[in-house]
């Protein structure tokens, strides 16, 4: 689903990923963890392609990102849903609207998007909010919109950056419990965080990137206790 | 929608306009002046007879490098004269003598022999003057070029100069809207279709700025056409360009150019931001 094979991403002064070669599974739930700069955020922006690698190839659902052209990102992001821990959800729009939106965007038709967003809202569990604005919803409410909006065109894979970065405890654990029942739907989840409780509890695959490599990929925990100085 | 787009196009527009308006008008005073004056004109005295003026024409058809030779009744002068000066024909026919002459034109093969046959048709006899103007519609022609080619210098510098404008207005809506363009792209949005909605404001300000200085322009025009064509006519005797025919051109010209100016702006406002 995911196949970084000797990736490597330099900014003008330092690293960004070194080496890295990695496959995530179609299906797979995988925790990305690691401290701030670690190459994290490289690592998304690698299979969103907002940026290029130096070297190695990187293949999203069959697909070399590396060698695809300006005009076809747009079918890759397709592919790929975003939930950011900011949300983003355009505040002049109603939840309803800021879904359909997603929709419009890639010529759905009105009666497609009148069937499918409620369906959506629904399996995120706001349909009582599709006419709220964001600005009225807790915080949890409006991940969850942003969630709607990123699995609403059924994408092969959803990158979750620090969802639950802005959220209370029992809020992230509910957003938790939403990701895990959309990957058990076949949707592949790359998830960042920094948050180990959360890491822990879940059981996961769990990819530990430092200095741009990676120093760990194993299921279960944050971090094991030998590892802790490194990681935190 | 913004203001400022649409008095920067409009301004442009108007300017374009003013030099269209006289570009026009120039145009067809020198192709009036040169249909008339590409020959040479041989005015009758009142009391050369039939037989005299035939006997120059055939003097002077045997010249070298005359094309044809041809003969105008004072009839047909008048009658002439009153077709130029269309609306304000009537006031010819007050005249109770018909007071121009009769005249032999000349039409020459090529324009190096015509001032040697205007010089030799001035000796015969029976001819009160020659009209050779070859000299002036020379000068008239590369005034008028010089003209022409000064006027879509400074148009093109306006084009180019509201094209910046435009974009640089609609670059502050881009940011605006910055948030909601960068959502777009993480959705999977085309990058044309994020222009479309930019590209179509670009283009209602371009026709809206087109429709009103078109309009302003053809309030102006006709102000000036209805004060002054009848003076334009007495002193060249060349008529301006009618108001309609001006307007409807100005029209398509204007329209053409003010929705290609809007959507080229908006295009350009995004280029970068789309790339990013």
């Amino acid at each position: 689903m995911i196949k970084f094979d000797h990736v490597t991403k330099t900014y003008r002064t330092n690293v960004g990923l070194d080496d890295v070669s990695v496959h995530i599974n179609k299906g797979d739930f995988v925790f990305l963890v690691g401290p701030s700069g670690a190459g994290k955020s490289t690592f998304i922006k690698l299979i969103l392609k907002e940026i290029n690698a130096d070297e190695g190839s990187i293949i999203v659902d069959g697909q070399d990102v590396t060698t695809l052209s300006n005009r076809e990102v747009p079918e890759l992001r397709r592919k790929v849903g975003t939930v950011f821990q900011d949300f983003r959800l355009l505040h002049k729009k109603t939840v309803f609207e800021n879904v359909a939106f997603a929709m419009e965007v890639l010529h759905k038709s009105k009666k497609q998007i009148r069937k499918q967003v409620p369906q959506i809202l629904s399996l995120v569990g706001i349909t009582d909010k599709a006419h709220k604005y964001p600005d009225e919803l807790s915080a949890g409410e409006q991940q969850r919109v942003a969630i709607a909006r990123a699995i609403v065109n059924n994408p092969t894979v959803l990158i979750a950056d620090e969802p639950t970065g802005n959220l209370d405890p029992v809020t992230a654990a509910e957003i938790m419990d939403l990701l895990d029942q959309i990957n058990l739907r076949g949707t592949t989840i790359v998830m960042v965080t920094h948050a180990k409780d959360i890491v822990d509890r879940m059981k996961k695959r769990v990819i530990a990137i430092e200095k741009g490599k990676i120093v760990r990929d194993k299921e279960g925990a944050y971090a094991f206790k030998e590892e802790v100085n490194i990681l935190e | 929608m913004s203001l400022a787009s649409i008095f920067s196009i409009l301004a442009m527009l108007l300017i374009l306009g003013l030099f269209f308006m006289i570009f026009v008008n120039l145009n067809l005073f020198t192709e009036v002046v040169k249909q008339d004056y590409d020959q040479i004109e041989l005015f009758m005295l009142d009391e050369t007879t039939e037989a005299q003026t035939q006997e120059i024409m055939n003097q002077i058809e045997k010249r070298d490098g005359v094309a044809s030779v041809s003969y105008r009744t004072k009839d047909e002068a008048l009658e002439m004269l009153k077709e130029r000066w269309g609306e304000s024909g009537y006031l010819l026919d007050s005249l109770g003598k018909n007071p121009l002459p009769a005249s032999v034109l000349i039409s020459v093969d090529s324009i190096e022999n015509a001032q040697s046959i205007a010089e030799y048709a001035g000796t015969l006899e029976g001819i009160e003057d020659v009209q050779f103007y070859q000299e002036t519609v020379d000068k008239l022609t590369k005034v008028t070029n010089f003209l022409q080619i000064g006027a879509l210098i400074v148009m093109g510098f306006l084009v180019v100069v509201s094209v910046v404008v435009v974009s640089n207005t609609v670059k502050l809506t881009v940011f605006a809207r910055s948030r909601e363009i960068r959502i777009m792209k993480y959705v999977g949005a085309t990058n044309w279709f994020i222009r479309g909605p930019f590209i179509s404001e670009g283009i209602i300000i371009g026709l809206l700025s087109a429709l009103i200085s078109t309009g302003l322009i053809g309030l102006i025009y006709s102000k000036i056409v209805n004060d002054m064509g009848a003076q334009v006519m007495a002193i060249v005797s060349c008529p301006l360009i009618p108001v309609s025919y001006m307007v409807t051109n100005m029209l398509i010209i204007f329209i053409a150019l003010g929705v290609s100016i809007g959507a080229w702006g908006s295009i350009i406002s995004m280029r970068k931001f789309l790339d990013a």
